[in-house]
């Protein structure tokens, strides 16, 4: 009923305006304006002909002419007078037309402020068809503005619905346009409109153009082209065409393929490199030292809340280094987490060595504990720990592929972890120690290595590898007093799966588990592929009780 | 099997158990001194379903030196078989009076899965109660003993187990109520659950099952079967040098004590009136342990007293200090392992024979 009304209202609105407009006095007054024109600056060219065809035209047509005459002549000034037409702000007051802000008002040609506004203004009233004309011109406008923030997103509004697109203005867009990645934007959504306008050649170069984008949308645009009218026959009659468009959605379909292919992989990847840094510190207590740690988890939960303090002290003290408090956060949780291993080394690890199953309940109770000081001090729900702004975003490989810069920089760092370990173990005197006593630990000590000090090292290093371990998980998983017991089974696993004893084994079961659980996920969801991958581990331990990189031997039992 | 000293202790327990309980809870006025109220007749029930617990994995760890970090596993496969009943029974007076429970309604199916066919009745259910945790137990055993899966590796491999099935039964697809389990029990056999006397029903069949669990314990550890088993557990080469086929020997222990874990489970569901995924924790798992070396490893006596000394700690300290209870409970496993490697038993025995040096002399062994 309600907008039955308003229509009614509108078009009588209409009607009378059309009336008004055809005196010959506002043609005079009209005249006047554009003697005045030639006197004025330069910068506001805008014709104020059209502007009156605009706000006074007489039929809807007019006002479309003007609109596009607008966004033809690429004026930087016609935007603030369309959007504010869009926005119902402008009025006719005799002959002048305003744009109405508040209690003043401007005159679009002149820039001249009118205070207050004239009592006899009226609202300048568009009918939908104008206003959906108008609503493109606007965009279209925005195309061309100077700043390329705006014309970015202007772009990626068309590229989303390129139908709105008014070809001439992408095109003269396009022509001006020195941005790569606007100019790309903008050449898939020129050739969407060629897609159905143009001559033959027009649409082929189109067809190909799209194909070539790898946009995520080109699919929905070119599949009407083959598609069939309900009666059977093709909606496009050129065979040509059709088979342009076929082979080209072809070639979109695999390079979207190889996408969601290359995506994958890197997820695997990520969850990969994730699992291999928090059982890597575990390698070293559980394969090196025979510890069975279940405060491994904790210990990373230590390392991730050390980030968070850091992160806090910088916000207070240095917020201008915001961005740089992870050069902090990393030493500062390898060392918590060091200390913190150490002490329980010297404390209660040492009384327990050759008897596994008590460290294992033992380090079981520390981890309790270790949870419940973190409730105390910090409170049982999750902090929040934000990335640096470095670490935001992501790098776009392809249209349908993103990949976090956050993952890509942990990725990175499990890396150069896992080459600082192997640097430690293979090339200095203390990895040659730890060596040592892994092999002989009679035999180190006859020769004068002190195994004591080698055993508390050496566990502090483990522990302070799972530190790190948690100050990289905290960049993108939630940080709270059970964000341990979520990885110390998975790191278990890894370890039991690579070998005993064995860097490169953890390395291989940690890469390799998180591939197998992603490629696992995308066919089975991802609580179905972590219970397949326990089971499977649990068969592989079957098969292979020493893991895939077995240290030989010819003890009966180790 | 026991001294007269021993058997007088446990003649003395039954009395308390089977006479004392259920005349404090049902025939003696509620204002009175000498009344049991419910809560703790529920309370006792579920910690003597906890000391089967223990006394199973007693069985396994503190005989057979093998450490299971996945007896809360067969624990919670009995609850739920268990609770499969429980839970065809509430028939139509569920939330939505549907004879499906009422989890399935919110998923929106129409018929029970085919593994809950004959769940209504309760002789079916008691066999799944047995076979379930016996079979996967078996299972699973065969394949890890026979490729000498042992000492940590077999904790980490159970725990792994256990993970596997806590995803597996958190999924709501899996029919079993996935997070909320099954729970608003209405009635056993028709007999409705909630009664003073229901109460002291399971609380007597508990005490049976645990005295029972005990007399085979005790019965299997001081046979010859029991001696290999503790030889298993000290030298394991030397008993396959010596002609054994050890295992045979684990599997028998392991499936058995999973059986029993599972009827520990069955009695502990009607009787706390809930099953869901956390039972089967790596946390609980791992409790477990820590109750048998507590009461003392490798004595059955023990790990009942455990799992009594440290249940009803918990549930002191969760009602007077829930902040401390995970730092009392840590405490507990780091100085129990430093300082008490036997346990109270052990300690206990300790102390007697240094009071009461024993003519044999130096007999202090472990």
């Amino acid at each position: 009923m309600r907008a039955a009304a308003v229509a009614a209202v509108r078009r009588y609105r209409d009607a009378a305006m059309q009336k008004e407009s055809l005196t010959p006095i506002r043609l005079v007054l009209a005249l006047l304006v554009l003697g005045l024109l030639a006197f004025a600056r330069p910068a506001l060219a805008l014709d104020p002909a059209v502007v009156h065809k605009l706000a006074l035209g007489d039929t809807s047509d007019d006002k479309i002419a003007a609109i596009n005459a607008l966004v033809e002549s690429g004026d930087e000034q016609a935007e603030p007078l369309l959007r504010a037409l869009l926005a119902g702000n402008v009025q006719t007051s005799g002959d002048r037309v305003l744009i109405i802000n508040g209690s003043t008002a401007t005159d679009p040609v002149t820039g001249q402020k009118i205070s207050p506004v004239p009592s006899d203004a009226s609202d300048v009233v568009l009918n939908n068809y104008v206003r959906g004309v108008l609503d493109t011109a606007v965009s279209a406008l925005r195309l061309v503005s100077h700043d390329r923030a705006t014309r970015l997103k202007a772009a990626r509004e068309l590229a989303d619905d390129p139908r709105t697109a008014a070809l001439p203005v992408v095109d003269k867009a396009l022509a001006r346009e020195t941005d790569p990645e606007i100019k790309r934007l903008l050449e898939i959504v020129s050739a969407s409109v060629h897609l159905h306008v143009g001559s033959n050649a027009e649409r082929l170069a189109a067809i190909r153009t799209l194909a070539r984008s790898g946009s995520t949308k080109t699919e929905t645009l070119l599949l009407p082209l083959v598609a069939k009218k309900a009666d059977g026959s093709w909606a496009e009659p050129d065979p040509e065409i059709r088979a342009a468009a076929k082979a080209s959605l072809a070639s979109v379909d695999e390079r979207l393929a190889w996408g969601d292919r290359v995506g994958l992989l890197f997820a695997g990847l990520s969850l990969g490199s994730i699992l291999m840094i928090a059982a890597l510190g575990l390698a070293i207590t559980y394969g090196i030292m025979g510890v069975i740690n279940m405060a491994h988890g904790e210990l990373m939960m230590l390392g991730a809340y050390a980030t968070y303090v850091v992160q806090n002290l910088f916000k207070a003290y240095a917020p201008g280094a915001f961005g740089w408090y992870l050069a902090c956060a990393v030493p500062a949780s390898f060392v918590v987490a060091g200390i913190v291993g150490m002490i329980l080394e010297r404390t209660v690890i040492r009384w327990l060595y050759g008897r596994p199953l008590e460290t294992l309940l033992a380090t079981w109770g520390i981890s309790l504990i270790l949870m419940q000081v973190v409730r105390s001090i910090f409170g049982a729900p999750n902090v929040q720990v934000v990335n640096p702004s470095w670490m935001s975003g992501g790098l776009q490989v392809m249209s349908n592929l993103v990949l976090p810069w956050s993952r890509i920089y942990i990725i990175a760092f499990a890396a150069a972890v896992v080459l600082g370990m192997w640097l430690l173990l293979a090339r200095t005197r203390l990895g040659l120690f730890v060596r040592g006593v892994t092999q002989n630990r009679a035999m180190a000590s006859c020769v004068g290595v002190p195994t004591a000090r080698v055993d508390t090292l050496a566990f502090g290093l483990g522990c302070a590898i799972a530190g790190l371990a948690g100050c990289a998980v905290s960049q993108i998983g939630n940080v709270g007093p059970a964000l341990g017991q979520s990885y110390i089974v998975d790191s278990f696993m890894v370890v039991v799966l690579g070998g005993v004893g064995q860097l490169a084994g953890t390395v291989y079961a940690g890469i390799g588990l998180g591939l197998v659980n992603k490629l696992l996920e995308s066919w089975s969801g991802a609580v179905m592929a972590k219970i397949v991958v326990l089971v499977f581990i649990i068969v592989f331990i079957q098969k292979r009780p020493q893991g895939l990189f077995a240290l030989k031997g010819r003890a009966v039992e180790t | 099997m026991y001294g007269s000293r021993a058997w007088t202790a446990y003649g003395a327990f039954a009395v308390l158990l089977f006479v004392l309980v259920p005349l404090a809870a049902l025939v003696t006025p509620s204002g009175s001194a000498l009344h049991l109220s419910e809560y703790w007749v529920s309370l006792g029930g579920k910690i003597i379903c906890y000391a089967i617990l223990a006394v199973a994995l007693d069985m396994v760890w503190g005989y057979t030196g093998m450490l299971s970090l996945g007896h809360a596993l067969f624990f919670a496969l009995g609850g739920y078989a268990m609770g499969m009943y429980l839970m065809r029974e509430i028939g139509l007076d569920g939330v939505y009076h549907s004879f499906l429970p009422d989890f399935m309604v919110f998923l929106d199916w129409k018929a029970y899965p085919w593994y809950w066919s004959f769940t209504e009745h309760f002789w079916y259910c008691a066999a799944l109660v047995v076979l379930v945790p016996g079979l996967l137990a078996y299972v699973f055993g065969w394949f890890a003993f026979r490729s000498r899966i042992k000492g940590v590796y077999f904790a980490i491999i159970t725990q792994a187990l256990t993970y596997a099935a806590l995803l597996l039964f958190f999924r709501n697809d899996t029919g079993f109520g996935g997070n909320n389990g099954f729970t608003d029990f209405k009635r056993i056999l028709g007999i409705p659950i909630a009664t003073p006397q229901m109460r002291v029903v399971l609380f007597a069949l508990s005490g049976a099952a645990l005295l029972g669990t005990l007399l085979l314990g005790r019965w299997l550890v001081t046979s010859k079967f029991g001696r290999v088993l503790t030889a298993i557990r000290d030298a394991e080469q030397r008993v396959m040098f010596c002609g054994y086929n050890t295992e045979h020997y684990k599997l028998f222990v392991w499936t058995l004590s999973a059986v029993l874990c599972g009827i520990a489970g069955a009695l502990y569901v009607p009787q706390v009136g809930i099953i869901n995924p956390s039972e089967m924790s790596t946390a609980n798992s791992i409790e477990v342990a820590i109750w048998v070396a507590v009461g003392g490893r490798g004595t059955l006596i023990g790990a009942a007293l455990g799992a009594l000394l440290v249940n009803g700690a918990k549930s002191y300290f969760t009602q007077e200090f829930p902040d401390y209870w995970l730092y009392f409970l840590g405490l507990l496993f780091v100085l129990v392992t430093l300082f008490l490697p036997q346990g109270v038993v052990g300690a206990l025995r300790r102390l007697r024979r240094l009071r009461r040096p024993a003519p044999g002399g130096a007999g202090a062994g472990p």
